[in-house]
């Protein structure tokens, strides 16, 4: 969005960033705050649902994402999300507020209750993509205090941040570069594997614990092979699945945010306005 | 099951899906790209063809629609967008909005809860799981 103050962005955290993935989370806040932009929490946002509602007549499940849409639309910020998963659905609903007119027409039917009218205005950024492309690499490098010189980092995309392509354009979903060129920013060493954009098994741990097991073990694997001595993901139930079936593997797997916390000096510090939620750690 | 209500749910797949089987040139791609393939008694090639050929009965009760991870690598990587995911989804949306019972119930959630599970596996079973 044009007028989009570019230092001030909506912030959806969801679910699990205000839970189980505190780090991510507050590591996310403390290094704006270094790399100088403001994450503003959306008032009252609600869970995006976690996976991406494919059926084009399921509605419901796609207004919590809009509500959110709307307002940063009306902030007049862009949209920031940290969660592989937020990020995926929010994008999609986006994309289809833009160019489905079926659900255009309901999901506005549905939030005349809310006196939402809502049609796409939006510009959903990952805080990676803020990384990239407001802030710059060039400027993370400059402001990393503490590089992490000899680090050997395996990128773990995932499937949700980069797929599918055409909507998410983030970043070629064949051979992603973005979390490379963030791994170089901190000083450290990017390691290529093939398995760094398959699927970790995501939600069936479930339902049937084997399938996470049997993905995790084949990425950490194949990092492994490679020369990674750690694994960085944006994603909690990635984490969650590659930390349970870590069995043997030498691998640590880290939040990004984490890391860059740790390069940017900050990992210590409390963000401004957190200090209830995080002054205890 | 009367062919004809087996017309009617083929006519619902497809529309809840938008997929246009017939785009299938049967490369394969979809099912030699999936990471849940070993998991399933149905691959993804196999959605596309039995709900083009209206073969839908199987597709029905096959636990392979709970075994999709969602993860769009068939939908990336198939050369003639067909997007066979948004097929396994619709047939699972059939499912579970025919049935009485969820194929999972929120009393059974707990069981399955360890300290570190996120909210993000909860919220996705939930959506994947139920109606």
């Amino acid at each position: 969005m044009s007028e989009a103050k570019h230092s001030t962005y909506s912030y959806f955290p969801g679910c699990t960033l205000r839970n189980k993935a505190l780090d991510l989370d507050r590591y996310a806040r403390s290094s704006a705050e270094a790399l100088g932009f403001t994450l503003e929490e959306i008032p009252d946002w609600q869970c995006c649902g976690g996976t991406y509602p494919l059926a084009k007549d399921e509605i419901a499940t796609k207004l919590s994402s809009v509500r959110a849409l709307a307002a940063a639309r009306d902030a007049k910020q862009d949209l920031v999300t940290i969660c592989s998963a937020c990020h995926n659905v929010i994008k999609q609903i986006n994309n289809d507020m833009q160019t489905d007119d079926n659900i255009i027409l309901k999901v506005n039917n549905y939030l005349k209750e809310d006196k939402i009218a809502y049609h796409g205005e939006t510009k959903v950024l990952h805080y990676l993509e803020v990384l990239r492309d407001v802030v710059g690499w060039d400027t993370v490098k400059a402001k990393v205090t503490h590089p992490l010189t000899g680090k050997k980092i395996g990128a773990y995309y995932g499937c949700l941040l980069l797929r599918p392509g055409k909507v998410m354009q983030m970043d070629d979903p064949e051979n992603p570069k973005i979390l490379e060129d963030f791994i170089t920013a901190i000083g450290a060493t990017p390691v290529m594997y093939s398995q760094r954009n398959e699927c970790c098994g995501a939600y069936t741990v479930f339902e049937d614990k084997t399938i996470p097991q049997k993905r995790s073990e084949k990425i950490l694997a194949n990092a492994e092979e490679q020369g990674a001595d750690l694994l960085v993901t944006a994603c909690p139930l990635c984490r969650y699945n590659l930390v349970k079936n870590k069995g043997k593997s030498r691998l640590d797997i880290v939040y990004f945010t984490e890391l860059l916390a740790e390069a940017l000096g900050v990992k210590d510090k409390v963000p401004v306005g957190m200090e209830a939620a995080y002054a205890a750690k | 099951m009367l062919q004809s209500e087996l017309n009617k749910i083929r006519d619902d797949i497809l529309s809840i899906s938008g997929v246009n089987p017939r785009k299938c040139m049967c490369c394969g791609k979809c099912s030699g790209t999936c990471p849940s393939y070993d998991e399933m008694e149905y691959h993804p090639h196999e959605f596309v063809h039995m709900v083009e050929t209206g073969d839908i009965e199987a597709l029905l009760s096959t636990k392979s629609i709970y075994k999709c991870l969602s993860c769009f690598a068939c939908i990336e990587r198939c050369p003639r967008q067909v997007e066979p995911a948004k097929l396994v989804e619709a047939v699972r949306m059939v499912v579970e909005r025919q049935r009485g019972p969820q194929h999972l119930e929120a009393e059974n959630v707990p069981e399955q809860l360890d300290d570190d599970m996120p909210q993000q596996a909860v919220v996705s079973a939930f959506r994947k799981y139920r109606k």
